[in-house]
């Protein structure tokens, strides 16, 4: 019996090479451990070695487990859908989540009272700042996104992951990278680069992740029973494709030796700055905002049960948002040595950007016509709804602050943390509440969440704490403009850097008050999603008979 | 079936806006056959209008060997240069008064002393405020500039002389550049030394000192090692930078650990030479403005 099972189930070429790789991988790391200049090196060097042993342990145990046929492309001929690593991943991003909002309430208060560094370095404001911005948008976001394309791509191709160990290499992968980037940043290991701020060696593991990602996503893409692609896979697909460049582009650095953390980027002076803005504003372009706009597209009709408004306009605004959007970097430096007409060009691309990025807004409201009623009963698609007002709001900011006078104004202020926080709090972490709250009874086969009561108490506390906080940094923010540009009628300034600052501390408080809302929003939510897991009537029950005509409670 | 939807001549219409669909369905989702919103399509092509417009006033692309300067030439560089020469024109005449008048006559001349310490005023917030703090009152490390206590002189020329040439600056060979011992470091003096010496600093100031210690052992020490700097009296010297000993003005603070803290390790803070950085009349108001803080010498 034992000879059966030898000769029919084998390794597969992936998990032999894999396990090459790794053992590879390991033994390198190993080496580097040994010779690292830097102990923070060198606990990374360690995490590497032993992530690999885990990984060697973990294809070898699957391989332990599972059938010598590989997993069926459908089952009696609906697709075999591959849900495990979507599972994972938006566990993860709930995790995440809650540790980036953490951080960031963290850091608000260190703003109002900074005696609450406690001189530590470790969690001083410069080495938080990054944990909390990576936490939130590459862990938090990325993990939702990962889960979101993993699941909305077989769905509308209805095939099944392409790829066997490769979704969970993404996975474990994009994971470590995370733990990585973020141990970096407490150890002082960093770039110096704002959102890419992760140094040579995790960059390394990041596009090897990455490249995986796009395989994956074009391999199904490739095997769809659908003779269309669906637009929410464009929007992933553009995604994908130019985070890939950005952050070859933008990471371009020489490391000082293998042994130790520290590059420089091959760029340099104004040509260091235009590359890092050109980075930076297209990972809000393009992680933040395309990404997002896919989620929405199929979440939204599908929560609501409605068509997309209008076919003709997502493809337009589909088109012109990729564009344009990728000159619009330069307007992150204005009055700066940036040459002028480079300035203007990244404004003048701003401001054509505005109305297709409404584009995505209207179809998303619009594609609740005939279905408003629903925002009443339903707080899940209230959530994603108001995700996209708030992304309207925040893509009309964004093009005014663009324009060179009122940047003068803004820039440099905390009208542009507001700016940031509205469209993150209010779009991305609205609109991945939305897609967890959709997902997670989807992908547990639930018949609904546990309760949609506490959605409906997540939504408005959070809300109310978006409100708090960015009206609370746009007071705070166009009064330290004001205060920085106001002379006397001598000609000289008439504040100093500390009285703007202390002219900003009640707006800080309030702003630490918004952001613990959210983050308390953020919890309900998690004990939700977990209690509609572990407790929540499975889909395909049979209901239990209610008890004859129980009177209403 | 989607598929037959797919293939049929008329694709299904929506019944709620009546609308038809692309005949296209993915996971149960439809498109509708809706028109660009035509508010949406004339607005955005008055934003490219507009942008394309602004490309012909301002500078806005670049060609093999320059750029595009816009109808009339305009730079930031020059708006810079233009913005700068007005606040200039704003200061200069009284700028130019400050000068070529002496500090004793800046702070005779009501008109003068008003501008310079309006203009210190404004400096003092930008350059100084950040260690000595918004109203000069220092902190621990920082000289208090209100207390009339002078660790390197408080008249109008010797804070204007600390202030252009800073103290301990590797910038400037003119700065004050004489230093403390460090007593207890470098093993001049023991541990037993350095604790009744610094209960005797305590005494000079008339805080009190350790129950049951003997002063006069700590008299010994200070006279052996500090007095030729501190003075016997301990009022100090503002040549060698020496703070007086006998206010209640503490620098590094005023504990005995404090100080047998300062005994032990020596040193003494570092201050910028400003004058690398600041035009003559701007540390001449500067110094109006500090001497004004707290009662100058």
């Amino acid at each position: 019996m034992s000879d059966i099972s030898m000769r029919t189930k084998a390794m597969t070429l992936g998990e032999i090479g894999l396990i090459i790789v790794f053992i590879a991988l390991a033994c390198f790391s190993l080496l580097v451990a040994s010779k690292a200049y830097d102990p923070g090196y060198a606990f990374h060097a360690w995490l590497f070695a032993a992530a690999s042993c885990v990984a060697i342990f973990a294809i070898f145990n699957r391989y332990h487990d599972r059938p010598a046929e590989p997993p069926p492309q459908s089952i009696d001929g609906k697709p075999n859908y591959n849900f495990a690593p979507v599972k994972f991943m938006s566990l993860a991003a709930m995790f995440w989540g809650i540790a980036g909002f953490s951080v960031g309430l963290y850091l608000a208060c260190e703003m109002a009272f900074p005696v609450l560094n406690f001189d530590l370095p470790w969690i001083a404001f410069g080495r938080l700042r990054p944990l909390h911005t990576s936490a939130v948008i590459f862990a938090f976001g990325g993990n939702v996104l990962l889960a979101t394309s993993f699941y909305v791509v077989q769905r509308t191709c209805r095939a099944r992951l392409a790829g066997d160990l490769a979704p969970w290499f993404i996975a474990l992968g994009y994971n470590f990278f995370i733990v990585i980037a973020g141990t970096g940043y407490l150890l002082g290991i960093t770039h110096s680069k704002e959102y890419a701020e992760p140094e040579w060696y995790a960059d390394i593991l990041l596009v090897c992740v990455w490249v995986t990602y796009l395989l994956v996503f074009l391999g199904t893409l490739w095997k769809r029973a659908e003779p269309h692609i669906y637009v929410a896979n464009w929007f992933f697909l553009a995604f994908i494709v130019t985070i890939a460049v950005l952050v070859l582009g933008n990471n371009a650095s020489i490391p000082v030796s293998i042994y130790s953390p520290k590059s420089y980027i091959v760029w340099s002076g104004v040509q260091d700055a235009m590359i890092q803005w050109w980075y930076g504003h297209n990972a809000v372009g393009f992680f933040l905002t395309a990404g997002f706009l896919g989620i929405m597209y199929y979440f939204i009709p599908k929560r609501a049960n409605r068509p997309i408004y209008s076919y003709r306009l997502s493809i337009v605004h589909f088109w012109a948002l990729i564009f344009l959007y990728i000159w619009a970097g330069p307007h992150h430096l204005h009055y700066t040595a940036l040459p002028d007409w480079a300035q203007t060009l990244g404004m003048t691309f701003s401001i054509m950007l505005w109305m297709p990025s409404w584009g995505g807004m209207i179809n998303g409201l619009m594609t609740l016509s005939g279905a408003w009623d629903k925002l009443r009963t339903d707080p899940v698609l209230r959530m994603l709804v108001v995700s996209v007002a708030f992304y309207g709001m925040a893509t009309f900011e964004g093009p005014v602050m663009s324009i060179k006078s009122v940047n003068a104004l803004s820039h440099y202020t905390d009208w542009g943390i507001g700016h940031v926080h509205s469209g993150s709090l209010g779009w991305v972490g609205f609109v991945s509440f939305g897609a967890l709250y959709c997902l997670v009874p989807w992908l547990w086969n639930r018949r609904e969440l546990y309760s949609l009561k506490l959605v409906n108490w997540h939504f408005w506390i959070a809300t109310i704490g978006i409100v708090f906080y960015i009206t609370a940094m746009w007071v705070a923010g166009i009064m330290q403009g004001l205060m920085w540009r106001a002379y006397t009628s001598q000609g000289f300034l008439q504040y100093s850097f500390v009285e703007t600052t202390e002219a900003m501390h009640p707006m800080y408080i309030i702003r630490a008050l918004g952001g613990g809302m959210f983050l308390i929003g953020a919890v309900i939510m998690a004990y939700n999603l977990i209690m509609t897991i572990v407790a929540a009537p499975r889909a395909d029950e049979i209901a239990t008979p209610a008890p004859a005509l129980a009177p209403a409670e | 079936m989607p598929e037959a939807a797919n293939d049929a001549k008329t694709p299904p219409t929506d019944s709620h806006s009546g609308m038809t669909t692309t005949g296209h369905e993915w996971d149960g989702i439809c498109e509708l056959n809706t028109p660009l919103p035509a508010w949406w399509l004339y607005t955005f092509y008055a934003c490219i209008v507009w942008a394309v417009g602004y490309w012909f006033v301002y500078p806005a692309w670049p060609l093999l060997t320059g750029y595009t300067h816009g109808a009339f030439g305009w730079q930031s560089r020059a708006a810079v240069v233009s913005d700068l020469a007005e606040l200039g024109a704003l200061r200069g005449p009284m700028n130019a008064k400050i000068a070529s008048a002496s500090l004793a006559d800046i702070e005779k001349t009501p008109e003068l002393l008003a501008f310079a310490r309006a203009e210190g005023g404004a400096a003092f917030a930008i350059n100084c405020a950040p260690c000595h703090g918004s109203g000069g009152q220092g902190s621990t490390g920082y000289p208090n500039l209100n207390a009339d206590r002078w660790i390197w002189g408080g008249s109008l020329d010797e804070i204007a002389t600390t202030i252009a040439h800073g103290a301990r600056s590797q910038d400037d060979p003119k700065t004050h550049s004489s230093m403390m011992p460090s007593f207890g470091r470098d093993e001049i003096l023991n541990a037993d030394q350095i604790s009744d010496v610094a209960d005797y600093v305590r005494s000079l100031s008339g805080a009190d000192t350790t129950n049951g210690v003997d002063l006069a052992k700590g008299k010994k020490v200070y006279s052996d090692n500090c007095a030729v700097c501190h003075g016997e009296d301990g009022k100090g010297s503002k040549q060698v930078g020496a703070p007086n000993l006998t206010t209640q003005v503490w620098l590094y603070g005023s504990t005995k650990a404090d100080i047998a803290h300062r005994v032990d390790v020596g040193g003494g803070g570092t201050m910028p030479a400003w004058g690398a950085k600041l035009d003559a009349p701007t540390i001449k108001t500067l110094a109006v403005f500090v001497h004004s803080l707290g009662g100058g010498q």
